[in-house]
């Protein structure tokens, strides 16, 4: 379930008319650009920018970059845009880095649907005038360009079909490309990136059956800072139960000396939406504090108002 | 190369018949009736009507000398002209030719490009050139189309398939094509493809030490740049190196094929339909025709057929003319004028 509240009677022309206000004069009124941004949704969120456009002859998103700044203009900016033209963007900043954040790379591809990969490899083309896949093939090397490179370029079968000889058999193989880390990966990177997501869910049961311990678990088992090992870890994660996957991010983001900004934001603003309350819950559940608690010790300002808006805070 | 094949000792035998028999039947007053039929039952496809005209209106006498007289039928122990099963085999393919045709042209281009692509994988190595056309000739979005048809006709993801049935150093080749979503702007970056063109000149040089296949720069260059940058590589590389890069990539058919459809697509179908008009072109060889024209008929037949014009001198509408019989030729010929 999503976590955004967002209000009934919306006119985006009134809302792009206070936004303009709210930018105008010295300083800017976050307070009313979080109060009508925060509780609205992405179609909404686009006719604001289109009526702004149309008032304003001003491109409402470049507006905000000018006025606000560090990591809260950086969550507006995210925000504001299409969801899946937002995924492109953190794909490009995630590849760009000096040390590229992989983890981004394989969330996108293993969370989303094969659908909505699709569509954000698209608007990658439409922004970067070039594929994600050649800009991840070019931005990394060995095993991992594998495992991402093949990630990024899945389609996978998104039906119901399951194979249970299958799923024995590949998780046996799974099984021991796991074990021998110094072994040809290219099997284990061939189920996990071209498998149907049930028929790798079958998989790793069949794993957990035979060998009495998750797969996930077994990954790390023997390595500690290898950067394979661990986008493989979170394919698997991403694909068995994101959810878990995206407290587990949360977690380490708050724990973190300093806070993780980026990560906060990515996990809050991607799926304010879609279904940050569960996530909330096994939030909850493990750590016997409520997230908007974590969050709100964590950080401050308009950064952290933002922020709890999109957690669920009503003021 | 090509292997010689049982069909090529029958085309052979075949053709010695036909001349000794051309003999004899000469004699016997029906100058036209064998090559007639024989120019029926050769070629791609079945002329419809003159095996009405002939054998339907044949005398029993000249009916019963076609069969003692020609290698269709063998004698059998029991004192009568038998139908040889071989050839019984190689009329029904001509004779299905036609409505496999017709039924590839009605359907939808992505179940077209599925299709081909499991019997491209089910029949094995020596078809795996199918795959990368249609992965490397096929627009982004065509190529996703047949993705998803793949996904309702067979319950799996090309990928998938292509990753589990696939051995060998060819396996990351195709896997890659079939997974690609090239960006389809005309946006090159002029320097990165000039570098790209050196790093294959030098990877290609080293064909001792490492085959090109096993080279993962050379894979990614192929696999996931955009068209119209590979076109610029292909041309950074002549300069580079002198030669073509689908000549020096001659050793790796999969590699060349690959080039040769991204770059020169309509030399490379024209050499496709060449190869698969000649008399001695094997039953999967034959099928290209077929294949190439029913999915290019609505994009680049025009091109292809100016460029077949170029290269053998002769136009393809020519060609089919003379070695397509029947319906088959008249609808091949008609696919083939609606790029005019």
């Amino acid at each position: 379930m999503a976590t955004l509240v967002i209000r009934e009677d919306v006119s985006v022309v009134h809302d792009a008319e206070l936004l303009h206000k709210a930018c105008q004069g010295w300083g800017t009124d976050e307070k009313a650009i979080i109060n009508i941004l925060g509780h609205r949704n992405a179609a909404h969120r686009q006719q604001i920018r289109i009526a702004y456009n149309d008032i304003y002859h001003e491109d409402l998103v470049k507006r905000l970059e000018s006025e606000l700044s560090g990591d809260f203009e950086k969550a507006v900016y995210r925000w504001i845009l299409d969801p899946v033209d937002r995924q492109a963007v953190l794909a490009h900043v995630a590849i760009k880095k000096s040390e590229p954040d992989y983890h981004v790379i394989v969330e996108i591809a293993c969370v989303l649907s094969p659908e909505e990969l699709l569509a954000v490899r698209r608007a990658y083309h439409l922004r970067y005038k070039r594929s994600l896949e050649e800009d991840v093939a070019a931005a990394t090397s060995g095993d991992i360009r594998k495992l991402l490179w093949a990630l990024v370029s899945s389609f996978r079968y998104d039906g119901s079909e399951v194979n249970a000889r299958l799923a024995d058999t590949e998780a046996e193989i799974l099984h021991n490309a796991i074990k021998d880390k110094a072994l040809n990966q290219e099997e284990a990177i061939r189920i996990l990136t071209t498998r149907s997501k049930l028929q790798l869910i079958a998989t790793f049961n069949s794993y957990r059956d035979e060998h009495r311990t998750s797969i996930t678990k077994q990954t790390l088992l023997g390595t500690s800072d290898d950067e394979f090992f661990k986008a493989l870890r979170t394919t698997i994660q991403c694909i068995n139960d994101y959810k878990k996957y995206y407290e587990k991010v949360l977690r380490n983001a708050i724990k973190k000396v300093g806070t993780d900004e980026d990560a906060l934001t990515r996990v809050i603003v991607t799926r304010a939406e879609r279904d940050l309350q569960d996530i909330k819950e096994l939030y909850y559940k493990r750590n016997s504090v409520t997230l908007d608690q974590a969050v709100a010790n964590d950080i401050s300002g308009d950064y952290k108002k933002f922020l709890l808006t999109l957690l669920g805070k009503e003021d | 190369m090509t292997k010689i094949t049982s069909q090529d000792h029958i085309n052979v035998a075949l053709s010695e018949c036909i001349y000794l028999i051309k003999g004899t039947l000469k004699r016997m007053a029906q100058p036209n009736y064998l090559e007639a039929l024989t120019k029926a039952f050769s070629g791609h496809g079945i002329e419809e009507k003159s095996l009405i005209s002939i054998l339907g209106k044949s005398h029993p006498e000249h009916i019963t000398s076609f069969r003692k007289t020609t290698p269709f039928f063998i004698d059998d122990e029991r004192q009568f002209e038998r139908w040889d099963d071989h050839h019984i085999k190689l009329l029904k393919r001509e004779f299905l030719r036609f409505k496999n045709a017709v039924v590839l042209w009605a359907m939808h281009p992505w179940e077209r490009d599925a299709r081909l692509v499991k019997d491209a994988l089910k029949k094995g190595p020596q078809e795996y050139g199918t795959i990368v056309e249609i992965a490397c000739t096929r627009s982004s979005e065509e190529l996703l189309g047949a993705r998803r048809a793949y996904h309702s006709l067979f319950d799996h993801s090309i990928e998938e398939e292509v990753a589990t049935h696939i051995k060998g150093s060819d396996r990351k080749l195709l896997v890659a094509l079939v997974s690609a979503y090239r960006y389809e702007g005309n946006k090159v970056k002029e320097d990165t493809a000039k570098s790209e063109a050196k790093l294959l000149a030098i990877a290609l040089k080293n064909v001792d030490k490492k085959k090109p296949t096993e080279d993962e720069e050379v894979l990614r260059i192929l696999s996931t740049r955009s068209k119209p940058h590979l076109m610029a590589v292909y041309k950074y590389y002549k300069d580079v190196s002198g030669k073509n890069l689908d000549e020096d990539l001659g050793a790796d058919l999969i590699f060349k094929v690959t080039v040769e459809c991204i770059c020169t697509p309509h030399n490379y179908f024209s050499k496709v339909l060449n190869t698969a008009l000649k008399i001695d072109a094997d039953k999967n060889t034959k099928k290209a025709v077929t294949r190439v024209i029913v999915t290019r008929a609505d994009t680049d037949i025009k091109e292809i057929n100016g460029e077949y014009q170029n290269l053998f001198g002769v136009s393809l509408s020519k060609e089919i003319e003379e070695t397509a019989n029947g319906n088959y030729k008249d609808f091949l010929l008609t696919l083939i004028a609606r790029g005019n």
